[in-house]
C-alpha cells in the first residue's frame, strides 16, 4: 500500500539523511588500508584508523609492532605506501595543509631546540601552524598553563629535566588547539606523580578534542582511553571501547573441593571456565562482576568450599598478552 | 613563513658559539691580510707613480682581499650549513617541521635564507675594511660592489650546495666534510681542461673559479651570474626533492 507523505516530512526525513552523512564524514581521522614498507619489511599492513570528537584511543603494541609508523602517517611525517588518510574532511594527500592545521604532533622524542627559551620555542611552533601574530602571546600562555609551564617560560629548553621537556613537547603539540592531538609514548620517562598530572591533562584535552596516543603501559590505556586498537606486527588484531572491554571481565576462583568444570560453566552469568590450576578457575563471561554475590552463593551452597572470589587479571593486558604472544607462538610451532 | 623558519634558524645561530667565533676569527684573519696589502702597496707607490694609468688602491688592495676572502669563505661555510637540516634530523626537530602546514620548499628555502643572511654578514664585514679606506683616499665604488655581488654569488652557490649535502645525512659532520669536498672539486675542476686541450670549455664552465675571478675584479658578466643562479636553483630543488623522497622512504 503506498502512503503518500506530506512534503514537510519527506524534506525532514531528507535532512535526517543528511545529518547522518555529516556525522559519518566528521570523523577527525578517517584512515583507510593503510600500508607502510621499509624496503623488505612490511612494518604496517592494512591498518584502517578512526578517530571522533571526543575520542581517546589508546594505540597499543610491543615494541616495533607499527604504532610509531602508523602515528607518523597519520602527522604526515611520513608518507604511506598505500591508503587513504582523510584528516577532518581534508585529505592529507591533496591538501596536506589544511590537514596538517587540524593535527597536533609530540613524537616519541620531542622536537625540540635546545638552546631556545620555553617561550621562544613555544612562540615558534605557533607560526609554523599559521597562527596571527596577535593571537600567540594567549595561546601560548594558555598552553603553558595546561602543562604547568608557567614558572619555565625563560628558562632555555637544554637545561630542563626530562618531565618538564616532555612537558614543552606536549604544549607545542596543543598551542594551536587542533582537533586532532597524537601523542606518541606522552609519558615515557615521567615521574608517578608528573605521570598522574599528564594523564590528568590528556582527559581534560579529551573532552574538546580527539586524541590517540601510544604507549605500552596497559594501566595508562585503562585510565585514561574509551577506545582501544591493538597492533601487532603492522596489523590491526583489536578495536574495541573500553566499555565492551571491561564487559567481558573475568573472575578468579579457588575452591577447595573441585567440582566438574561443566558445573562452573553453569554458574550465573559465566559463558566459560578454565582451570588453571588444581582446584583453581579462571571464569569469564559478561558484566561478571555483577554476578559475583550470586556466584559466591551458589558456591557455598553446593558445598564447593569456597577460598576466593576475586576479580579477574587486568582483562586488557589479557587480551593484548593473547593477542600479541599466541600468533607468535604459532608462528614459531610452524 | 620562510621568514620565521630563516630568523628561527639565525637567532640559533647566534645563540651557539660558533657564530660568533666564526665572526672573529673571519674578522682577524682578513685584518692581518688587509695589513699586509697595504704595506705592499706603500712599498710599490714610488714606481706606480711613474706608470700611467697604474691600477690603484681597489685594484691592488680590495681585489685580492676579496680573493682571499672568498678562500676563507669557502673553508668555512660548510661549517654554517652543515647543521641546517641535519642537526635537526639527529635531534628529531625535523619532525616539528614536517607535521606542521609548511611545504617542503618552505622548509627548505627558510633555511638556506638563513644561512645566506648570515653570510651576508660577513661579507658587510669584510668590506668595511676596504671602506675605511675611503677616508684617505679615493675608491672604485663600482669595483668595490663588484667585488661585493661576486662574494655574495659565492657564497648563495656555497650554501645551496651545503644545504643539500646536510639533506643527505643525519651526522652533520659528514654534512660538512662532503661539502668541503664538493666545493674543492668545483673549484679546482678547470685544471682538468687546462692541462690538455680536450673538454676545456666544459670544464672552464662548470667551475666555480672561472666565474668569480673577473666579478671579485670588477667585471660583472650576465653569463656568470647565470651560472651562479643556475647553481643555487639546482641545489635547492634537489634538497627539496631529497626531503620530500625522505619522506617516502626513510
Amino acid at each position: 500500500m503506498w502512503t503518500i507523505y506530506p512534503y514537510s516530512l519527506v524534506k525532514r526525513l531528507y535532512a535526517a539523511n543528511f545529518l547522518i552523512l555529516f556525522c559519518t564524514m566528521s570523523a577527525l581521522i578517517q584512515a583507510s588500508h593503510l600500508h607502510r614498507y621499509y624496503t623488505d619489511t612490511h612494518a604496517v599492513n592494512d591498518v584502517s584508523i578512526e578517530l571522533h570528537q571526543g575520542d581517546i584511543l589508546g594505540l597499543l603494541g610491543p615494541n616495533g609492532a607499527g604504532k610509531s609508523s602508523c602515528m607518523q602517517m597519520l602527522c604526515g611525517t611520513l608518507a604511506p605506501s598505500a591508503g587513504h588518510i582523510v584528516i577532518n574532511g581534508y585529505d592529507l594527500l591533496t591538501h596536506p595543509g589544511k590537514a596538517k592545521q587540524h593535527i597536533g604532533y609530540l613524537p616519541d622524542k620531542p622536537p625540540l631546540y635546545a638552546e631556545l627559551s620555553v617561550d621562544e620555542y613555544l612562540g615558534y611552533a605557533a607560526q609554523l601552524r599559521r597562527i596571527p601574530r596577535t593571537q600567540i602571546k594567549q595561546l601560548r600562555d594558555q598552553a603553558k598553563q595546561r602543562c604547568g609551564l608557567e614558572d619555565y617560560s625563560r628558562r632555555l629548553i637544554g637545561n630542563l629535566s626530562k618531565g618538564y621537556q616532555q612537558r614543552v613537547g606536549i604544549a607545542q603539540a596543543i598551542i594551536h588547539q587542533p582537533d586532532i592531538i597524537i601523542l606518541d609514548e606522552p609519558t615515557v620517562g615521567l615521574d608517578p606523580l608528573q605521570m598522574r598530572e599528564i594523564r590528568k591533562l590528556i582527559r581534560e584535552l579529551g573532552e574538546h578534542h580527539g586524541i590517540i596516543l601510544s604507549t605500552h603501559i596497559l594501566p595508562e590505556v585503562q585510565a585514561v582511553c574509551n577506545r582501544v586498537q591493538i597492533i601487532n606486527r603492522g596489523q590491526s588484531v583489536y578495536n574495541e571501547s573500553m566499555q565492551q572491554l571491561l564487559q567481558n571481565s573475568q573472575l578468579k576462583l579457588r575452591l577447595q573441593h573441585a567440582p566438574d568444570i561443566n558445573q562452573l560453566e553453569k554458574l550465573p552469568g559465566i559463558e566459560s571456565a578454565t582451570e588453571i590450576d588444581r582446584g583453581y578457575y579462571i571464569l569469564s563471561g559478561k558484566d561478571t562482576h555483577q554476578h559475583a554475590a550470586d556466584i559466591s552463593a551458589s558456591c557455598v551452597a553446593q558445598g564447593w568450599g569456597l577460598l576466593e572470589l576475586s576479580p579477574g587479571e587486568n582483562s586488557l593486558e589479557q587480551i593484548f598478552l593473547q593477542l600479541t604472544t599466541s600468533e607468535q607462538t604459532s608462528e614459531n610451532a610452524a | 613563513m620562510i621568514l620565521s623558519i630563516a630568523l628561527r634558524e639565525l637567532r640559533s645561530l647566534f645563540l651557539s658559539p660558533i657564530a660568533w667565533i666564526i665572526l672573529a676569527i673571519l674578522q682577524a684573519l682578513l685584518a692581518w691580510k688587509f695589513l699586509a696589502y697595504i704595506d705592499l702597496f706603500f712599498s710599490l707607490q714610488p714606481q706606480l707613480i711613474k706608470i700611467q694609468n697604474a691600477p690603484g688602491v681597489t685594484d691592488l688592495v680590495v681585489a685580492p682581499l676579496f680573493e682571499f676572502s672568498k678562500l676563507l669563505l669557502l673553508i668555512i661555510s660548510p661549517l654554517i650549513t652543515m647543521r641546517l637540516i641535519s642537526e635537526e634530523k639527529q635531534t628529531g626537530s625535523l619532525q616539528l617541521l614536517l607535521s606542521s602546514p609548511v611545504s617542503m620548499s618552505e622548509i627548505v628555502l627558510g633555511k638556506y635564507l638563513a644561512a645566506v643572511l648570515f653570510f651576508c654578514i660577513t661579507i658587510l664585514l669584510t668590506a668595511l675594511m676596504p671602506l675605511s679606506l675611503s677616508f684617505s683616499t679615493d675608491l672604485d665604488y663600482g669595483k668595490l660592489l663588484a667585488g661585493m655581488l661576486g662574494l655574495f654569488l659565492n657564497i648563495t652557490a656555497f650554501v645551496a650546495l651545503g644545504l643539500y649535502m646536510s639533506t643527505l645525512t643525519r651526522q652533520p659532520v659528514i654534512a660538512a666534510s662532503s661539502t668541503f669536498g664538493l666545493l674543492i672539486m668545483f673549484w679546482i675542476i678547470n685544471i682538468a681542461g687546462n692541462t690538455d686541450g680536450t673538454g676545456e670549455n666544459f670544464f672552464n664552465y662548470i667551475s666555480i673559479t672561472q666565474h668569480s675571478t673577473q666579478m671579485l675584479r670588477g667585471i660583472v658578466y650576465g653569463s656568470d651570474i647565470a651560472y651562479f643562479i643556475l647553481f643555487c636553483l639546482g641545489f635547492i630543488l634537489l634538497s627539496i626533492r631529497q626531503l620530500d623522497s625522505q619522506r617516502l622512504q626513510s
